[in-house]
């Protein structure tokens, strides 16, 4: 992310600005975990303050519980000096909060000034009210059109849709969860000049994340929790994000190892002139796609979501078989009408981007869905009969050496947390010892500490001379761990660059589809934000 | 065909497609919420039995229609009992009341079966009646054909026009988002099952005291489930709903008249007879097959369960 430099913006004097929301010994149990426990927190008009910690702790439920989703089990909570039970969404948003959902919350078959109505009070005419989107997008330099459908709108837009619903109701208390997930860097850039100017005007900001140059960059205050717990209180531009991410992890940030890649492999994945028009009508079109990755290498692919990642990722997979063969070419076999099955025995790999329905069955056991991928790479299979045993044994070196916490290969895969699970697929991928290993958003919605871990693992498969192909929209990852990058815009794929000889902040120019050479740039001014119009 | 011959089927069409008119519409709304009642057959039945029988003892139709909503309602509210407040689920669910419902309108329809009741003499509109061809077929007709198309037209003002549509359609869409931004979920589900089950017990009552003003066990005769296939071939779109009822009324008489009239035809009666059933279905798939309409008109969370966390 380019980070503008610390805010030596206004700091609210304390004693001056009255507490807008305070809460006092926070709790609340769920009949196996403790997902809060005595949390306490003020933030006052005009601050940011940050609610920073892990993936489960607890940052979530805290937000769910301010915004009266959930109850909490103990605890009290006071708005603007008076003390409150926040019964509903409604009641909170009767208060003056509002709240940005990390997983939108809008219906995707409505239009944006639907959407935007069914979160006000009142009955407003849809037409007056399309005027008044008009204006605050306008105001806040957040453009979007009143009469879209969602589903046809970016995620970037998507998000600005819920920015736009929560300012109309003009809240006091704005609470963004991990809004920056989905953006390119200069959305989020935009993004905070927004966030800036809002508390400007007094509102009250509290912004959960685990990214912690962004925190530096935006917030005044920050609240650290780990475990349910509140483990610290920081000012966040004098913290460096080692310093932070001790008291949000309680240990050191692990660091990847990453050594010089090895030139000359083989071509393990050959996109020759793939083009594929998607049979979903809000699909992308894949145009003339060139790639070739070799043994021993890790190749990014970056781009905004919705601009053909999904299509290239079921066409190399084999879900969405090609008419011809050529296009795809797995280590040195023309494969494109092959079944997924096939090109696996090929030695390929294959990490989709959801957990659960795609890459496990969410009802299943672990040791099941370990069968689903390796049973015959791993000899689960003799004459036609299932060999429970080895796929149990499977799943628990799965579980064992990528430290999966879970309770043993027979837990169903919708019991782990995110993390767990992705570290379970992504082991049981890398396990089989594969050719070539694709994946998607490798450390989607999964901490730190695991995020490293799986970076790691890639790094390590691809010195044992593996091919690996990485699809992600964050760029850190990116260049943490890639030997070269590519971006995808359009359905067009920018030239391959090594990653050392390129930046942030041109890939982030790349994902407009602005790449030298690129001779559809004319016909894509506003590429950024809008794949599907 | 002469003129008079051509009012005569069109007036049988309009009759014969008015109770799937209002079963289709109410079980659109209800599906529109995410919900899916598949014991429309059963809701029908008790309806007409209902209908039937305090129309017999009050001599008054409306009561009679009235007492038909409230059964189709009271079917209703068992069934979201089970689906809503219990979780049950929703297809075995709908079965189950589909066949309970049948069985219980033929056994509390037991001493009604012999009897008969005075035909409601039709409503005749002033004027536009008398228009040629058209006047008699539509506008000297059933006060519930006229009820019909008032329940299509307030259906599309308030799918499309009004607030309570709208958050309907984002409960069916879906309920955990409508829930995360405030929505009652589960008590606009139930008041979406309850339209269902007045509308299919409505329909029930057109059947046993306007159509055909007796009862019979099995006259509902799959009226039910070809209204949950119109709803799910059209889309979930009303106009589609009226055109796809029509439809088979019309070709329900069509086939009927030729089946009547005499006319040696080298075809098999059944099979003469199936042709509403799947005509109906032919068209309403060839006319409904843009994935664009499918997917930005299907309810996406149809036949889910959904329980608010606390």
């Amino acid at each position: 992310m380019p980070i503008p430099p610390p805010p030596t913006a206004p700091q609210p004097d304390p004693a001056a600005v009255p507490a807008r929301l305070v809460l006092q010994g926070i709790g609340k149990v769920y009949p196996t975990v403790v997902a809060n426990d005595d949390i306490g927190l003020a933030v006052r008009a005009g601050e940011i303050r940050a609610i920073l910690g892990e993936n489960g702790a607890g940052k979530s439920t805290l937000m769910k519980i301010i915004y009266g989703v959930t109850r909490p089990s103990c605890g009290r909570m006071f708005w603007e000096g008076e003390e409150v039970q926040v019964e509903s969404p409604a009641h909170a948003r009767s208060l003056g909060i509002g709240m940005v959902f990390q997983h939108f919350s809008l219906f995707e078959t409505l239009t944006v000034v639907e959407n935007v109505a069914l979160a006000l009070p009142g009955k407003p005419a849809l037409d007056e009210l399309a005027q008044r989107i008009v204006e605050v997008s306008a105001r806040y330099g957040l453009p979007v059109d009143p009469r879209r459908h969602i589903h046809a709108l970016s995620v970037g837009e998507r998000q600005r849709v819920e920015i736009i619903r929560c300012l109309l109701q003009d809240p006091r208390l704005l609470i963004m969860d991990e809004p920056t997930s989905v953006l390119t860097p200069q959305a989020v850039h935009k993004l905070f000049e927004t966030l800036r100017r809002l508390a400007d005007e007094g509102c009250a900001i509290l912004y959960i994340s685990h990214k912690l140059d962004e925190i530096r960059a935006l917030c005044h205050t920050a609240t650290v929790l780990r475990g349910g717990k509140v483990t610290g209180e920081c000012i966040p531009a004098q913290e460096t994000p080692a310093s932070m991410a001790r008291l949000m992890i309680g240990k050191e940030l692990p660091r990847c190892e990453h050594d010089a890649p090895q030139a000359g492999g083989e071509v393990r994945l050959r996109l020759a002139g793939l083009s594929h028009a998607s049979d979903d009508p809000f699909g992308t079109d894949l145009r003339d796609l060139h790639l070739d990755v070799h043994a021993g290498e890790i190749v990014g692919i970056a781009g905004v979501s919705g601009n053909g990642q999904q299509e290239l990722l079921r066409v190399i997979s084999g879900e969405e078989p090609l008419a011809e063969r050529f296009p795809v070419q797995i280590c040195g076999v023309e494969a494109g009408r092959l079944s997924p099955g096939r090109r696996r025995r090929l030695g390929m790999a294959f990490v989709p981007e959801e957990r659960l329905g795609r890459g496990a069955v969410p009802t299943m056991s672990l040791a099941d869905n370990a069968l689903l991928t390796a049973a015959h790479n791993q000899g689960m299979v003799a004459a036609g009969f299932l060999r429970f045993e080895r796929a149990r044994a499977f799943a628990r070196r799965c579980i064992d050496d990528f430290n999966v916490k879970c309770g043993g290969p027979a837990a169903a895969a919708k019991s782990l947390s995110g993390g767990n699970l992705q570290k379970f697929i992504v082991g049981r991928e890398i396990l089989q010892a594969p050719r070539l290993l694709v994946c998607a958003q490798p450390t989607w919605g999964v901490d730190v500490g695991a995020a490293a871990f799986i970076r790691q693992q890639i790094i390590d498969l691809r010195n044992r001379g593996c091919a690996v192909l990485v699809i992600s929209e964050e760029l850190d990852e990116l260049f943490e761990i890639c030997d070269r990058i590519a971006v995808i815009a359009k359905g067009r794929l920018s030239p391959v660059r090594a990653a050392g000889a390129t930046s942030i902040e041109d890939i982030g120019v790349w994902m407009s589809g602005l790449w030298p050479g690129a001779e559809h740039a004319a016909d894509a001014p506003a590429a950024t934000e809008t794949p599907h119009a | 065909m002469d003129a008079s011959l051509f009012t005569s089927m069109l007036f049988a069409t309009v009759v014969a497609g008015t109770p799937l008119i209002i079963v289709a519409l109410g079980l659109l709304v209800n599906e529109k919420a995410g919900v899916l009642n598949l014991g429309a057959e059963g809701m029908m039945a008790m309806g007409a039995v209902a209908a039937f029988a305090v129309t017999h003892e009050s001599g008054n139709p409306w009561l009679g229609v009235a007492a038909g909503m409230g059964a189709g309602m009271a079917m209703a509210a068992l069934f979201g009992v089970l689906v809503l407040t219990l979780m049950a689920n929703q297809v075995a669910s709908g079965l189950a009341l589909a066949i309970f419902g049948v069985g219980l309108a033929a056994f509390v329809g037991k001493p009604y079966e012999a009897v008969a009741l005075q035909a409601v003499p039709p409503i005749r509109i002033p004027f536009i009646a008398d228009l040629p061809l058209i006047g008699e077929a539509l506008y000297n007709q059933q006060a519930l054909v006229y009820f019909s198309w008032a329940l299509f037209w307030g259906l599309l003002w308030f799918l499309h026009r009004s607030r309570a549509g709208l958050v309907l359609r984002a409960v069916g869409e879906s309920p955990a988002s409508a829930h995360a931004i405030g929505y009652p979920v589960i008590r606009i589900r139930y008041l979406a099952v309850l339209f269902g089950g007045a509308m299919a017990g409505v329909g029930g009552a057109f059947l046993s005291v306007f159509y055909t003003p007796m009862w019979a066990e099995g006259m509902v005769a799959g009226r039910g489930w070809i209204a949950l296939a119109l709803v799910v071939f059209a889309t979930w779109r009303p106009l589609r709903v009226m055109v796809g009822a029509y439809l088979f009324g019309g070709v329900m008489i069509t086939q009927l008249f030729i089946q009547g009239s005499g006319l040696q035809i080298d075809f098999p009666s059944q099979l003469l007879s199936s042709l509403p059933y799947w005509a109906t279905i032919v068209v309403l798939v060839a006319i409904s097959r843009n994935r664009n309409t499918i997917r930005l008109n299907s309810p996406v969370s149809l036949g889910k369960p959904y329980r608010p966390d606390a």
